[in-house]
């Protein structure tokens, strides 16, 4: 067949998908960038460009940095920390012991359950007077805490719940860049009388890094996209206190129907993913990679 | 074998069971709640009677049978498109050298940092534009073009040998004949794979058709689920948690009963 015919079939098969990448991905990232410069579509006003004037608003707004803060917030504090227990989880169920399979299945099974549902359940955890968490503080002296109605702990509590859900799902990476080590390497550092800790250290840690590297790209765009659980636990209150840029977008678009404003809060969180993305290219540039 | 690491062996196997009850306590507590009465819900004793009324109760008190039958319509036929699409694009991309076809990827590739559900606003506009608000179609449509698809089935696509292809040819296989006969049934693991997590995702999805849709005939289970429990009708957490475990019920058994593949499929998915 010659070359032109392949072309042809090639373009043929790529077709409709490239058509629904274009319309849901493509030209809304465009768009996005073109309406945070226009004003909102308004019955006796028309969209008009407006230049500036909506990122002016969105600098002037408290609730914009406030949400920023927490997304931020919310990010450094889930992204180690699930990265770090989804390593562990993957350490603890790749050996060859007792129970393995059990535990497997406990740490992945919050992964396979929609947030929603998560944050139900969590709700009643955080709950104040009968929630459980109250009912093992209480006899301690430590009660009368309401976590999701409070400024200090309700962003803590998102957090939490983010990493439960998340960790058993980046353990499965882990696990299967666990299954691609040698058994060789564990022989050589055992005849070199390397000790767990150290083998791990000095072996696993670091053939482990590329792992870490896609597991946090992902975490962090993780970090930015899931809200779900937000909107059920806490409405974005008390106070916007854990209020994040995906839920203000919302909030902003879909309740106050400021469309201008709420592009120019998507056009940030654009460009927060850009950096996610520019940072993953530098770091693989920097050979995190041993292939 | 010395002492010391007996003892950090000991203390691994402690910590891994520590995690495991960590991770499971919210969810026995939840099935906990979701089968005794109110009066139990914090009371905890062997001798408690167990009830399936929260479940009958949470059934009545919403369309939950509209919702699973709109979430299962959805979760089909996202999967069956998405599959098709997924696949004609991913054999374009590993086995037909046409014009453009790097650039083509590379933007492909950019879904995998901008997911539809960042694009929300945008999305809303384009989906009302086609005259789609409020119907299954709508929720689906952003999601159908996969990049993850096309780049796991791609990859997949590159690691068969060409011979085969050669094969097919000599046979009389054109382009879709050789993808359909040889390519396709090859794959198979990893479109099983591809599909429980694109099944699980779209079955948990809430946010996009939360703004999609506004009526119980569209209405996918999570967004059910949410309208029930926000309803402040004096609905008691006994209910909410029964209904809770039962939209997530069809994915939990199904993981629960082939938890090995299940895991085995996630694995294979992440490996790319």
């Amino acid at each position: 067949m010659n070359t032109l015919r392949l072309s042809l079939y090639g373009w043929l098969m790529v077709l409709p998908a490239a058509t629904l990448l274009a319309l849901f991905t493509h030209i809304p990232v465009v768009e996005s960038f073109v309406h945070s410069f226009m004003s909102t579509d308004k019955p006796k006003r028309p969209s008009r460009f407006v230049g500036l004037d909506n990122y002016d608003s969105l600098v002037a707004d408290p609730i914009f940095w406030k949400a920023l803060t927490n997304n931020l917030i919310y990010a450094l504090g889930s992204v180690p920390l699930s990265i770090a227990i989804a390593m562990m989880m993957a350490l603890f169920v790749n050996d060859k012991s007792a129970g393995r399979s059990f535990l497997r299945v406990a740490y992945f099974t919050p992964t396979i359950l929609p947030m929603i549902a998560v944050a139900n359940i969590w709700i009643f955890f955080f709950t104040p007077d009968y929630g459980l968490l109250e009912q093992i503080l209480k006899p301690l002296g430590l009660g009368g805490n309401n976590f999701l109605g409070s400024n200090n702990t309700a962003l803590l509590a998102v957090t939490i719940v983010a990493i439960w859900k998340e960790s058993g799902f980046f353990m499965i990476f882990y696990l299967a860049a666990l299954q691609q080590i040698s058994p060789d390497l564990k022989e050589a550092a055992a005849i070199e009388g390397a000790g767990r800790f150290t083998f791990f250290r000095r072996v696993t840690f670091p053939l482990l890094m590329p792992t870490t590297l896609f597991v946090m790209v992902n975490a962090l765009i993780n970090a930015f996209r899931v809200v779900d659980h937000i909107f059920v636990m806490t409405g974005g209150g008390p106070n916007n206190a854990t209020s994040v840029l995906l839920f203000r977008i919302y909030e902003v678009g879909f309740k106050y129907f400021d469309f201008g404003l709420a592009s120019a809060m998507t056009v940030v969180l654009l460009c927060v993913l850009g950096f996610v993305a520019l940072g993953q290219f530098f770091a693989l540039d920097r050979k995190v990679h041993y292939q | 074998m010395n002492a010391l690491s007996i003892l950090g062996r000991g203390v691994e196997q402690g910590a891994a069971w520590l995690l495991g009850l960590l991770w499971l306590l919210p969810l026995v507590f939840a099935v906990w709640t979701a089968f005794h009465s109110p009066a139990y819900m914090a009371h905890f004793s062997f001798t408690a009677p167990l009830t399936l009324e929260n479940f009958k109760n949470a059934w009545q008190a919403a369309p939950f049978a509209r919702y699973f039958l709109n979430t299962t319509l959805l979760v089909i036929g996202i999967l069956i498109a998405q599959f098709t699409l997924c696949t004609l694009a991913a054999f374009a991309f590993a086995r037909l050298p046409f014009v453009g076809s790097r650039l083509l990827f590379a933007l492909v590739l950019i879904q995998l940092m901008v997911a539809p559900d960042i694009l929300l606003l945008e999305n809303y506009r384009a989906i009302k534009m086609l005259g789609l608000m409020d119907t299954l179609p709508g929720i689906a449509l952003p999601y159908l073009a996969s990049a993850f698809g096309i780049f796991l089935l791609r990859q997949t696509f590159l690691t068969i040998p060409k011979d085969l292809e050669e094969a097919a040819r000599i046979e009389g296989c054109g382009p879709f004949g050789t993808l359909w006969r040889v390519y396709v049934p090859i794959a198979r693991p990893i479109y099983v794979a591809y599909g429980l997590v694109s099944v699980s995702w779209h079955w948990n999805n809430f946010l996009w058709p939360l703004i999609i849709t506004n009526s119980v005939e569209t209405r996918p289970l999570t967004v059910g689920l949410a309208v029930f429990a926000s309803s402040d009708q004096g609905i008691d957490w006994s209910v909410i948690t029964a209904a809770t475990l039962m939209t997530s019920a069809p994915l939990l058994i199904g993981f629960l009963l082939f938890q090995r593949q299940f895991v085995q499929s996630f694995v294979r998915a992440g490996i790319r």
